[in-house]
């Protein structure tokens, strides 16, 4: 198939981005949206031009690296995928494909599709883990917990840190992100002990960082690759709740 | 050979590790401030160790290539982790894990390394689930435990098929925790492209900063790399894009010795190769073989058909398929070890009983398990890799098999390490997938998430200590001395170079080409004519690549070209090394298969009078042939024998 592809370029964080049209030809369907971006590239160095820059590493779904707003939408025209799964079949021979980093205040461009996500590290070192140190602990088994609540901590924490739900999102919130952490660890017995500190830190850091509120309008449940559930945010809410009173 | 000291404490096997850490020196509570120790890498074995370390007390500056910790490639890894816990109670014991890694490893892994593995995995569980890993659980609420292959007990813990994700989510909140008390400095975005020396001692790294374009120098007490492998010189792989082994090469052109260069396990369970645009390949995670089985047609008429789109395999009789892992290994059948799983799907599509538009591809069926168990359950284990699988291949595997072939996945080889984990270049530590010390010749499946953590929390705190007991009163290094001078000019005249060049030919391009030579010659099935040949073609290679690649961009700020260059350049070298160490290697052995050397029924030949060695290989100069070192192998508490998977 062939595609006209319009794609946000910009040289540096505080350089002027502007959309620069490419026509990509004779692309396989079953080639994935990242192959098409790697070939565009190729044809672009051939010629001596610098290729996009946009963040990609495992290719499988799994390590968030990857992002692009395709067509209006964070990991494009599929529902429970990354842009490093989407594949061509998605599209159609003639289409114009609009290509553009994630947009929100927190994440600003770095260059072309690449965003500094930075921000979610720091919203984990304010609190997104157990405090306990290599050894020293008890058996794996000591502590038997409900797999009911074992497998809810796990839905929760399949989350890969993508940034999608904040760019999907109008107020650039990331409760969703924010939420599946203190979520897996509130439905552990290891993580009930830091419960109250942690999801007061962690969402009094994600506020200083710039995101925004929820306005429960779940544009970031669609979005997730993971599907992680606007639950968690209801559960942290909760969270939050308990901590403030107590 | 007095420079190959493997360093293995005295006394029983099962003793040992307990009378190092008696004995070794310690560094006290106050004095470990004055130390400082650089962490390249995040993965399991990086993040582990850098968390662990900065919870002593040390200053750690832990160093990575993604955005984010978080993203290192140990977070791909799906099936799971072993360990000898005996939940089952179905006759696991340290001793067991330990025999099987041996076994599975084909005899050429160092026995007291393994054993240390062995006795710490329980620990590693321990550690995770304290940390709040959201292991797999039974609805008693104890942890679950599934089958890999090379093992006829249940010891593999997982976490949905995301196992090394959440593992390396605890290592990373575990990081994140130092990172906020200020005992470890986080650099992302960052690769190191050469170690500084002093005095022969590892003191230092020169890193470029990715997005600045910048060299920046670090000096410190120690080095640990924990890099990950370099399965990617074959292009195609499993690995993630910035996968490289250039830290490990670095360290190994700055005189660390590099093991067993050959030994690359090549997984049977990846999603087969669709076009030459192509770049990368998927894996599908052995686990999949607890209730998979594995086939192709009997008939090769049949075959044929199913290639040209002419036949359904649900179409194929059952009396016409031919389970043939079944077949040809009883007692272990769909789950032996890679290496043997392989080389027999390999042989059956060579045969001509290959399916897929390519002949290169055979099935993994999943219609007795859904039929004895329902689709929910088949669902619930591994509903994930069979959504990825649908993504990409655009078949539903509930109805139609699955069609898997085999693809480079891991590197058994890598740095030399003594038992503390330290290289031939004194103070340069490597873990992880980056040394060479505990898979042999062939790695058992969920034990490289074992070593990784293995290494990162149990090990190196307390072998790194050993060595920095001395260094207390050494200050802290200053990065203006001639040798971070020297080191760095020496980075930046490789980069000028690059661009010097100013070809017509990509990177990319290159690296493909690189990968065609290796996979064709260094893969599957070596032999003597193909690895000479190897050998002249990546020179070749290599001498085209500096007078005609093409970098373009600049030199300063991101440049994503300038960064595969400096790998692919890096490949071209170590891919030549690997040949060579195949060629010299005249035996079978676990992943390295030389057709010369082969039973009757085309299991892989040993020669354990010639071999039973690590192969250790000296930089020597860009104009010289690298040297061997030879470390004798001897195994004092296993029984040395042919594998056998066909009975118990
Ligand atoms: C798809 C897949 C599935 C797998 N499944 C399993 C499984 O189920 N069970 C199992 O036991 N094993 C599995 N493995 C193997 C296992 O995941 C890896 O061997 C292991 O995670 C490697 O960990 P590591 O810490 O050594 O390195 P990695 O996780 O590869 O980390 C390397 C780190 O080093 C950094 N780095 C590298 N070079 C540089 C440089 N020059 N400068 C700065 N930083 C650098 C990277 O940024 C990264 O942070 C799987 C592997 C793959 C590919
Ligand atoms: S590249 Fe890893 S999730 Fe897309």
């Amino acid at each position: 198939m062939d595609l006209k592809l319009k794609i946000w370029r910009q040289q540096g964080p505080d350089a002027q981005g502007k959309f620069v049209e490419y026509l990509v030809q004779n692309i396989s369907s079953d080639a994935s949206f990242l192959e098409m971006m790697d070939i565009l590239n190729e044809e672009l160095v051939a010629k001596g031009e610098e290729p996009v820059a946009f963040d990609h590493d495992c290719r499988e779904g799994i390590c968030g690296m990857c992002s692009l707003y395709i067509n209006g939408r964070p990991h494009g025209p599929d529902t429970a995928i990354t842009t490093c799964q989407l594949h061509m079949r998605k599209f159609k021979d003639g289409e114009t494909v609009v290509i553009e980093p994630w947009r929100a205040k927190p994440f600003p461009v770095i260059k072309d599709l690449m965003v500094d996500r930075s921000a979610f590290d720091e919203i984990i070192q304010a609190g997104g883990y157990v405090s306990v140190n290599t050894g020293g602990v008890p058996d794996a088994n000591a502590i038997p917990i409900k797999k009911e609540n074992a497998d809810l901590a796990m839905d929760a924490a399949a989350c890969i840190g993508c940034g999608a739900c904040v760019a999907a999102c109008k107020n650039a919130s990331a409760m969703l992100f924010v939420s599946a952490k203190v979520s897996q660890f509130a439905l552990l017995p290891q993580g009930r002990v830091e419960a109250n500190n942690r999801v007061e830190n962690m969402v009094a850091k994600m506020d200083v960082l710039g995101f925004g509120n929820c306005t429960n309008t779940y544009a970031c449940e669609a979005v997730c690759p993971k599907e992680i559930s606007i639950t968690n945010i209801a559960r942290m809410n909760r969270e939050f709740f308990v901590a403030k009173i107590s | 050979m007095a420079k190959l000291d493997s360093k293995v404490p005295e006394g029983p096997i099962a003793e040992k590790w307990t009378n190092y850490k008696a004995h070794q020196n310690l560094v006290n509570p106050a004095n470990k401030r004055k130390v400082d120790i650089i962490v390249v890498g995040t993965g399991l074995a990086g993040g582990a160790a850098a968390a662990s370390l900065g919870e002593l007390g040390f200053n750690v500056k832990v160093f990575c290539i993604q955005d984010s910790p978080r993203r290192a490639h140990s977070i791909a890894a799906q099936g799971g982790i072993n360990a000898a816990k005996n939940y089952p109670n179905d006759g696991d014991s340290v001793y067991r894990l330990f025999y099987d890694t041996v076994k599975g490893g084909d005899y050429r892994a160092r026995e007291a390394n393994v054993y240390r593995l062995a006795e710490v995995s329980n620990n590693i569980i321990d550690q995770c689930v304290a940390q709040g890993v959201p292991f797999a659980r039974e609805y008693g609420g104890l942890l679950d435990n599934r089958s890999f292959g090379g093992a006829l007990v249940s010891r593999t813990f997982y976490a949905r098929g995301q196992t090394g994700q959440q593992l390396l989510l605890g290592a990373y909140s575990a990081l994140s925790k130092e990172i906020k008390k200020g005992s470890v400095e986080l650099f992302t975005r960052r690769e190191m492209l050469d170690i500084v020396k002093i005095d022969g001692k590892a003191r230092g790294i020169i890193v470029r900063n990715l997005v600045t374009g910048e060299l920046e120098r670090h000096g410190a007490h120690a080095v640990l790399l924990g890099t990950g492998g370099y399965g990617n010189v074959f292009f195609l792989s499993t690995n993630a894009m910035t996968s490289n082994g250039g830290a490990a090469w670095r360290a190994y052109k700055r005189g660390a010795f590099f093991a067993n260069p050959s030994f690359v396990q090549i997984h049977p369970t990846c999603i087969p190769v669709h076009g030459d645009y192509q770049s990368k390949l998927t894996l599908m995670s052995e686990s999949l073989r607890n209730d998979g089985r594995i086939w192709v047609p009997k008939k090769k008429e049949d075959a044929q058909k199913i290639q040209k789109g002419e036949l359904r395999p649900t179409q194929i009789a059952e009396e016409d398929r031919d389970y043939y892992l079944e077949r040809r290994y009883p007692a272990f059948g769909n789950l032996v070890p890679r290496d043997v799983a392989s080389r027999a799907a390999k042989e059956r599509c060579d045969a001509g009983h290959g399916v897929g538009n390519t002949g290169l591809a055979v099935y993994l069926d999943f219609k007795d398990a859904i039929e004895r168990l329902g689709r929910n359950v088949i669902e619930a284990r591994y509903g994930n890799l069979f959504q990825m699988y649908e993504k990409i291949v655009d078949e539903n595997p509930y109805e139609t098999p699955m069609m898997i072939y085999p693809a480079i996945h891991y590197t058994m080889g890598g740095t030399w390490v003594d038992y503390e984990l330290q290289s031939t270049i004194p103070g340069l530590f490597v873990g992880g997938e980056a040394n060479f010390s505990d898979h042999g010749a062939n790695r058992l499946g969920a034990s490289a998430l074992m070593q990784g953590l293995s290494d990162g929390y149990f090990v190196l705190p307390y072998t790194m200590q050993n060595y920095l007991a001395d260094q207390i009163t050494v200050p802290h290094f200053s990065t203006d001395g001639p040798e971070f001078e020297q080191t760095e000019k020496e980075v930046q005249e490789r980069i000028d170079k690059l661009f010097a060049v100013n070809g017509d030919e990509t990177v990319d391009s290159f690296h493909k080409r690189l990968g065609h030579i290796m996979w064709d010659n260094v893969g599957m099935a070596r032999n003597k004519e193909g690895l000479e040949k190897a050998i002249t073609e990546i020179q070749q290679l290599r001498k085209e690549f500096w007078q005609r690649v093409k970098v373009p961009g600049e030199k300063t700020g991101m440049n994503v070209e300038l960064e595969k260059a400096l790998r692919v350049a890096d490949f071209l070298e170590q891919g030549e090394l690997m040949a060579l160490d195949a060629l010299t290697r005249n035996e079978s052995s676990g992943g390295h298969f030389r057709e010369e050397y082969q039973t009757k029924e085309g299991e892989a030949l040993r020669d354990d009078k010639n071999f039973t060695h690590v192969a250790a290989w000296e930089y020597m100069g860009d104009d010289k042939p690298a040297k061997l070192h030879k470390e004798p192998l001897v195994y004092e508490n296993i029984e040395v024998k042919q594998r056998n998977y066909k009975t118990a």
